[in-house]
């Protein structure tokens, strides 16, 4: 008679083709594609993430990789391609060379990398000596500056100093002695520096008279006067005054005025020119008037 | 029928939007076996290579981009008869379609093939007193068909204006804009079993599918193997399934007529099984390889083994003659054709203008047939194959996918059923303002 217990070594059923519903399901939960898409990007994004946040939350990792970051920028950095070797400062006179080279790095060699130009460029621009200057790395590593010093166009005495002073208007320098530039002119007065251009023109504009000139007066903020030697004084008018400078040096040359003992030359009214004599030559004058007149009497 | 008229604009809506979602999976659920194509819609004109030919009946707008087939398990008759079987066998065509076309599927349009289909013929009648017909004429006249008491067990399955008539012109196939007096229709109406359908519909919802849409196979498999012409003369569809036997009839490409015949195939290979005492697939394979219906003086020399594997020798080298083969099938095959050709003379067959018949599904294969068909059924047989689709794999497109195939056409562009014209207004239970706004036409 057959078993009724089924034995271990019962017949295997015939193998059946349909999915099991679980299969069925999840194929077609693989199928949607939001829920595809989830699985095959999310997923490994998230997990990335997790791993990533789980290493980067320790301390020692977080030092290790910024020790790791600072290395390899050091070592790129250090490559002796962007290396600066050495320094050439040109355009500047020795003064300037010392307060230029105080403000550049003193230690070579230096990385390109660490060189903040425009920063340089711009502390060097602030110095008063300089009036522009270019700085950047050259061929073979050299910190090329190239300064473009302030030209002095005048000495300028404020009060008891003689500073120089370009055509800007800008200082740069201080004299001890007025015969250290004797080719600048001097401009004295209040409110001269402002107005240093109108100075300078007048200056080129005295011709024949440069060499007597002593100096320009600002006279009250207004106006020039032109001192010369012998003590003698033009005074201009506040418009017009290279103008009136020209009438004066044309009468100069038609009569010698200057030559004579005339203390001021009053221009400031353009329709009324006056002359001050000095005392001297007033007197003689009064003198020569007064006899005159007595001879005159005299004779009649 | 009120609940079914709605469940069936349900699976309307849902077929539009499987439309839009633009994949739809067709299930042929046979007795024999069960297919499963998944079809992709982009559009008109969309899978068009160049020039050439073009759109072939509308159907160049799907392509068809998974193929499953498997054996069936759980049916009879081309009904449910085991539910756990059957959606385990669904289960299988389904995921390997689903696989093949790499895409998930949502909607499922199904057809089955037995559940004692019933055609009834009816018309309806609509005073319209020289007006123009409208829409809402044409739902008026469809209600006002006289229906007749089918049963409660039943339900329609298919609904469709075959006709209209205004005043005495007849055939015509869209009366909207045409002015007359009397409005008559021509309906065919197609019922069936309702336990078979709640069955496939139950067992298609536990695969987390949704139906989009229902048909009977013998209407499909007409659809995919009849010609244009034929449908438009008059011709029948025979659809020799595995477990029943679908009778179309169509006549200016309208269904007209639909009926089964409960014996197919797996009858066949159970003669074979009894009559050689052989297991029911070794008598499937036989009939398979072997099979035939005319027996010729070739084939008692044609020695069959037909095996066993008892350990006796003499039974397991037990060989049969293929005319003994022959013989067995035969009066089966004749019995099946006998019972259609009832069925259509019961139909007034002999009345259309051409009687064409096409034999297609399965078992149309078997070798011979077409030369015993027409001796029973007349002389105008054909075999028949289903259209080509885009897409099909070459296994699939022998006359065994026709109904498949037709399926994909009635996905693709199904043919105006009752319920896809507007409710009659009277109808309306709350719409009343609708009701009230026709009042108003009708009255001024």
């Amino acid at each position: 008679m057959r078993s009724l217990i089924r034995g271990p070594e019962a017949a295997p059923a015939p193998r059946d083709p349909a999915p099991s519903k679980l299969g069925y399901k999840y194929q077609r939960l693989m199928l949607t594609p939001g829920f595809r898409a989830t699985v095959r990007i999310g997923v490994p994004i998230v997990l990335i993430a997790a791993i990533m946040t789980s290493w980067y939350s320790q301390p020692e990792n977080r030092a290790a990789l910024a020790s790791k970051i600072a290395h390899t920028q050091q070592s790129f950095q250090e490559r002796p391609q962007f290396m600066v070797q050495s320094l050439d400062v040109t355009g500047a006179d020795d003064a300037t060379m010392a307060l230029v080279t105080a403000l550049l790095p003193a230690e070579y060699p230096v990385s390109s990398f660490d060189l903040d130009l425009e920063g340089m460029r711009a502390a060097i621009e602030a110095l008063a000596p300089v009036k522009s200057a270019s700085v950047r790395v050259g061929q073979g590593g050299i910190l090329d500056v190239q300064v473009n010093p302030r030209v002095p166009a005048a000495v300028w005495r404020d009060a008891q100093t003689l500073r120089l002073i370009d055509g800007d208007g800008v200082q740069s320098g201080t004299l001890r002695a007025r015969g250290d530039r004797l080719d600048l002119p001097l401009i004295a007065g209040d409110g001269a520096e402002q107005k240093i251009a109108e100075a300078l023109a007048l200056y080129a504009g005295a011709g024949p008279l440069r060499e007597r000139v002593r100096g320009l007066v600002r006279m009250g903020e207004r106006r020039w006067d032109i001192v010369l030697d012998r003590e003698q004084r033009i005074l201009l008018p506040g418009d017009g005054a290279v103008a009136a400078l020209d009438r004066v040096i044309a009468l100069n040359e038609a009569q010698d005025m200057l030559r004579r003992d005339v203390a001021v030359v009053d221009m400031r009214n353009a329709e009324r020119p006056t002359l001050r004599m000095n005392a001297e030559a007033a007197q003689a004058l009064r003198r020569v008037n007064i006899t005159t007149n007595n001879n005159d009497e005299a004779g009649n | 029928m009120g609940d079914l008229y709605d469940s069936q604009r349900a699976m309307r809506q849902m077929r539009k939007a499987a439309m839009q979602r633009g994949v739809v999976a067709i299930l042929d659920v046979g007795t024999s076996k069960i297919a499963c194509l998944v079809l992709r819609f982009d559009g008109p004109e969309h899978f068009r290579s160049g020039d050439g030919v073009g759109s072939m009946a509308g159907q160049s707008q799907f392509r068809v981009i998974g193929a499953a087939t498997t054996r069936s398990r759980g049916v009879r008759f081309g009904e449910v008869d085991a539910m756990q079987e059957t959606e385990r066998a669904i289960r299988t065509a389904v995921q390997a379609a689903q696989k093949m076309a790499n895409v998930r599927v949502d909607h499922v349009i199904a057809c089955l093939s037995g559940a004692r289909p019933r055609s009834y013929g009816l018309d309806g009648a609509l005073d319209v007193s020289g007006g123009m017909v409208s829409e809402q004429d044409i739902s008026q006249v469809m209600a006002s068909c006289d229906v007749p008491d089918y049963g409660a067990d039943r339900e329609v399955l298919h609904a469709q204006p075959v006709n209209f008539a205004l005043d005495h012109r007849s055939g015509l196939a869209d009366p909207r804009g045409l002015i007359g007096n009397q409005l008559t229709t021509d309906m065919h109406m197609l019922t069936v079993d309702a336990s078979a359908i709640q069955n496939i519909f139950y067992c298609i919802k536990r695969c987390d599918l949704e139906l989009a849409g229902l048909a009977s196979s013998a209407y499909v498999s007409g659809m995919s193997s009849l010609v244009e012409d034929e449908q438009e003369l008059g011709a029948a569809c025979i659809d020799l399934g595995g477990g029943s036997t679908g009778i179309s009839v169509f006549m200016k490409k309208h269904m007209i007529y639909a009926d089964s015949v409960r014996m197919g195939g797996e009858h066949v290979t159970s003669d074979i099984s009894m009559g050689l005492q052989i297991p029911a697939s070794t008598a499937e394979r036989i009939k398979t390889f072997y099979g035939g219906v005319m027996a010729t003086g070739m084939d008692d020399r044609e020695m069959i083994e037909i095996g066993g594997d008892t350990g006796d020798w003499e039974h397991d080298r037990r060989t049969v003659s293929r005319a003994e083969l022959i013989g067995i099938m035969r009066p089966r095959v004749e019995e099946i054709l006998e019972e259609v050709r009832e069925r259509l003379d019961a139909a007034g067959f002999e009345h259309l203008p051409s009687q064409q018949i096409v034999l297609s599904c399965g078992r149309s294969q078997i070798p011979g047939l077409d030369g015993l068909a027409s001796k029973i059924l007349g002389q105008q047989v054909r075999l028949g194959r289903p259209l080509r689709v885009q897409g099909l794999p070459q296994a699939a497109i022998g006359p065994a996918f026709s109904s498949a195939v037709g399926l994909t056409l009635f996905a693709a562009n199904p043919q105006d059923e009752w319920w896809d014209f507007e409710i009659p207004a009277d109808r309306y239970p709350a719409k009343s303002l609708k009701r009230a706004v026709k009042w108003f036409k009708d009255n001024w």
